[in-house]
């Protein structure tokens, strides 16, 4: 069931996300401004930029928790601009935080069971009742529940709750609960910060995984090493534009970018109001 | 470039790379950590209802009566508050709609108070849903002083309509009656006198009860439950979840309506009159201190927090006066020092942490399968069997 | 007319002044004070006793006698909210908001009940009336009492939307409300300027405690708590977290209410003004004086 990877050569895959022309403001601030993106299935593309590109707030939008200014999502061929962002989850859009986001009064398990909530076939009378349909599906779900944590080289008590955890370990358990909701798309928020080098390379290695399972994936992300390192395709903003598009070695050399960079890098602001959420 | 075409779900079920057994779970674990808590609950129940055997006075029968009443109410509530993270400061409302309604239904259309249920159920799933509905979209802090407000416009209304018997309220409220066999007056078991009126009213309390607390704590644990506990602890990320959290939330007020309702009800038939005082904000911010000094979202701590509340007067008669004052500073302090309350959900009992011990300390199994589907699938319908820790060093260290 | 109209000013000066605490604690920490409808009860008794001590040791005139007792009342109430929010508050500042708003319902009840074991549950009768009897405009008959209520919280306002544009703490006010953290970055003391918040909002709910004693004559237990709820709709219709829309909520909230009186008779008083918030929460939650805003994460 594994989906094609984007194969470097022959017809390209099809398109999964399109998004054409987006705006986001925030009073004065233009946080996105006109980004045009578009990720084929399989593939892992990933967004970079200096702090307060917009890029965040671009997946912000994308996942339907803010309601673009203006332009156009579509997912799967369809229009999701200004949906519920449960209604997107469930076409198949999974995405993380940027700044950890478990349910910190539920246990490890519970917040992975919650991933595979639109999957399970019971009904809150089931569980009423306790069924027998109830509970094979809570069976289920508990196995769904630990193997996804499995998959993620998650290693403690899956009973225990989520603030016990180190950091490194939480965001695994992040990962492994938007994989519950089964997406075609996995789209992370800096899933590195703040994970130390042999954790930075676990973290590359269950992306591959992932992409193995048939997902696509975007990225975003500061580290440089590990976006040059797993990325198909390099997306990068700046100001809420998109100013390069291309694999890591074109983008590496590309000289808009290199600008920003340094030119982000001396005049850095010391809030960052936008990624600051 | 080709879109992918139009579907609702992605192709498949995407599924973690391993096989998956469907067995059906064990109805009842009685081996897992909860067992003992179980156990518990379970001479509970069976105390409570050997009870009236061994002492069915007038008025041990009533204020438990009140009392089963009042756990029922806290029990809906505690969906709301404690699992929905919603707070509702005229929850006392639905309670005076399930009164009223059964009051109405019985004493002027007629019916019985059986055939009333339904229609209990019924206005109450409307009342949620006219309330709710507007200001579930909101932040949920709006949420509470418009139930506020809410609890208050039931409250003028009764008192000021017709058909509700204005300040006097509605009284003769018939009694229950099933399949034509009533108990009015007494009967004789095993040498014992009972008092019919009064040990019966407590049986239906007490069974209804019973069946609130239990569907309340297996839907908590089911797909649904866990919805309204990830829309409490973060509903950004309980929307990218994919859970509808505004349904999520509004499942959880209609469904607390249900249960006041039902309550109410049962008050109606209890009392056999009801009128516009016994539904005051006094009342909801009682129900909302059970919740809140038992332990929100724990089934164990909202009964004895209800049990408690309702109690209160009888045994502490002599600071009778002084008790609300001392609820409001015990509720201030529950939440700065204790706020998962005194018996919170996380609770684990202290033999089950022995053994939690004795499962770390113990030699680390093979690593070959930390968790494989055979070792899954033993581990108990809801996945809260004993503890399952799989092989690691790491947990050595961790406390 | 005239009359139901000023009726309704002299209503929405109690609700404005109540409701301006609420909007300020409100922005600056975004917590709904329950506990602040009986900050105003509290203000009543603080008057009462006041001003029981005062006749009883100094024979002053009325009025002069009741301008002081509404400044100590104030300075007094003022306190006692800063000690509430240093006490309560402050310890789960950064709790989850549902144990905050627990707190707040916590709060006012032990507010109500601890009044009611010193006062006793009967109503106390407040030793001064201002019963200067009434005038007659434009065919409607006007108290006095319902002018001085409406003078004492024009001026009170205009007091308070001095300072907050004015001064340097009320710049810090508007700071912290915008962005607590970047407020504190900028060298701001967030903690001490919550405090004055909360004291001139307690100081403002004491006055119109004061003044309703006055003028109603009687006061008991209770009587802060469906003033809160009023308030808070006007502090909603007006646009939460916004002075001025506290304001004109308040006056807002009062005409509507003496309309839907004259309309629907005095027993619908409340219902009807709590169906204005549940209107007004389903259709401009923002309130009058409030914008649209995209909520960030």
């Amino acid at each position: 069931m594994s989906r094609p990877s984007a194969a470097p050569t022959g017809e390209p895959a099809p398109v999964l996300l399109e998004v054409s022309d987006l705006k986001l403001q925030f009073g004065g601030l233009m946080a996105v401004d006109g980004l045009n993106l578009r990720i084929h299935q399989g593939e892992i593309v990933s967004v970079i930029g200096p702090n307060g590109a917009g890029k965040t707030s671009a997946f912000n939008c994308v996942t339907g928790f803010y309601r673009p200014t203006a332009g156009s999502i579509h997912f799967r061929g369809q229009p999701v601009t200004g949906r519920r962002p449960s209604a997107i989850t469930r076409l198949g859009m999974a995405r993380t935080f940027q700044n950890l986001r478990l349910f910190s009064d539920m246990s490890i398990l519970d917040n992975v069971k919650t991933g595979l909530h639109t999957d399970l076939r019971q009904s809150w009378f089931d569980a009423f009742l306790h069924t027998p349909r109830f509970r094979r599906s809570e069976t289920l779900c508990a196995q769904m529940a630990r193997a996804w944590l499995d998959f993620v080289g998650f290693k403690g008590d899956p009973e225990a709750y989520v603030s016990a955890l180190p950091y490194g370990e939480q965001r695994r358990v992040e990962i492994a609960r938007a994989l519950a909701t089964s997406p075609a798309l996995l789209l992370l928020d800096e899933p590195a910060a703040g994970l130390n080098h042999s954790e930075k390379r676990q973290l590359i290695e269950l992306i591959r995984r992932i992409q193995a399972l048939g997902v696509s994936i975007g990225l975003i992300e500061h580290d440089m090493g590990l976006v040059m390192d797993i990325s198909e395709r390099i997306v990068v903003l700046n100001y809420g534009k998109e100013i390069a598009d291309g694999p890591p070695a074109a983008i590496r050399a590309d000289p808009l970018v290199i600008e920003a960079y340094l030119g982000a890098a001396e005049s850095e602001p010391a809030v960052e109001p936008e990624e600051a959420s | 470039m080709a879109l992918i075409p139009r579907r609702p779900r992605p192709p498949a079920l995407l599924r973690p790379p391993v096989d998956l057994v469907q067995p059906l779970g064990r109805r009842f674990d009685w081996r897992g950590p909860r067992a003992p808590l179980r156990l518990i609950g379970l001479l509970a129940v069976v105390g409570v209802f050997v009870l009236p055997f061994l002492n069915a006075s007038t008025y041990l029968m009533q204020i438990l009566t009140s009392a089963y009443i009042y756990v029922m109410l806290a029990m809906g509530l505690n969906v709301v508050v404690g699992y929905a993270g919603l707070l509702d400061l005229g929850y006392i409302a639905f309670f005076a709609v399930g009164a009223y309604t059964s009051g109405i239904a019985t004493t002027r259309l007629g019916l019985s108070q059986v055939q009333a249920i339904p229609l209990v159920i019924v206005v109450c799933v409307l009342a949620g849903i006219v309330i709710g509905g507007p200001t579930l979209r909101l932040r949920s802090d709006y949420l509470a002083i418009v139930t506020l407000g809410f609890g208050e416009i039931i409250r003028v209304t009764a008192n000021n309509l017709s058909v509700t018997g204005g300040p006097a309220g509605i009284y003769a409220i018939p009694g229950w009656q099933f399949f034509g066999w009533r108990l009015r007056d007494g009967f004789s078991l095993g040498g014992l006198r009972f008092n019919g009126q009064v040990t019966f009213y407590y049986f239906v309390a007490l069974i209804v009860t019973v069946l609130g607390v239990l569907g309340i704590s297996q839907i908590a644990r089911g797909r649904l439950g866990r919805a309204w506990k990830a829309v409490r602890d973060d509903e950004d990320a309980a929307e990218a979840m994919g859970i509808n959290t505004y349904l999520a939330k509004i499942t959880a007020y209609i469904i607390g309506a249900v249960w006041a309702g039902l309550a109410g009800q049962l008050m109606a038939t209890q009392q056999s009159a009801i009128s516009p005082p016994s539904f005051q904000f006094l009342h909801s911010a009682l129900i909302l201190m059970a919740v809140v000094l038992g332990g929100m979202g724990s089934t164990p701590g909202v009964i004895v927090g209800a049990l408690f509340i309702s109690l209160a007067p009888e045994f502490l008669r002599g600071v009778a006066d002084w008790r609300y004052l001392i609820f409001g500073l015990l509720l201030i302090l529950v939440m700065i020092f204790r706020p998962a309350g005194l018996w919170p959900a996380s609770a684990v009992l202290p033999w089950s942490r022995d053994r939690r011990r004795a499962a770390e300390t113990a030699p680390p199994p093979p690593p070959e399968s930390p968790s494989s589907p055979a070792a899954a699938a033993d581990r108990g319908p809801t996945a809260d069997g004993p503890t399952s820790a799989p092989a690691s060093p790491e947990r050595e260290v961790r406390p | 007319m005239i009359q139901v109209i000023v009726n309704g000013l002299s209503v929405g000066a109690f609700y404005a002044l109540v409701a301006l605490g609420y909007s300020m604690v409100y922005g600056i920490i975004k917590l709904l004070n329950f506990a602040h409808g009986d900050i105003y009860m509290l203000g009543a008794y603080v008057g009462f006793v006041v001003l029981g001590a005062l006749t009883s040791w100094l024979s002053l005139p009325t009025a002069l006698g009741l301008v002081l007792v509404t400044l100590v009342t104030m300075a007094l109430t003022g306190g006692a909210g800063v000690l509430l929010e240093r006490v309560a508050y402050r310890p789960i500042r950064h709790a989850p908001r549902l144990s905050l708003l627990i707190t707040a319902v916590g709060l006012s009840f032990a507010l109500e009940y601890g009044v009611r074991q010193i006062f006793g549950p009967q109503p106390s009768h407040f030793p001064v009336q201002i019963d200067a009897g009434s005038v007659h405009l434009f065919g409607a008959t006007i108290t006095i009492a319902r002018i001085v209520v409406i003078l004492v919280a024009a001026g009170l306002m205009v007091v308070l939307a001095l300072f907050v544009a004015k001064t340097r703490q009320g710049r810090a006010m508007r700071a912290i409300a915008l962005d607590a953290k970047a407020a504190r970055l900028m060298g701001i003391d967030v903690d001490r300027t919550i405090s004055l918040v909360f004291f001139i909002g307690s100081a403002l709910a004491g006055a119109a405690g004061v003044l309703a004693g006055a003028v109603y004559g009687t006061i008991d237990f209770l009587m802060g708590f469906i003033i809160g709820i009023k308030a808070f709709t006007a502090a909603v219709i007006g646009g939460i977290g916004n002075l001025y829309g506290a304001m004109l909520g308040g006056v807002a909230l009062g005409l509507l209410e003496s309309f839907g009186v004259a309309w629907l008779g005095g027993q619908w008083r409340d219902v009807f003004s709590f169906l204005c918030l549940i209107l007004f929460l389903t259709f401009r939650p923002t309130g009058i004086l409030g914008g649209r805003v995209q909520e960030r994460m």
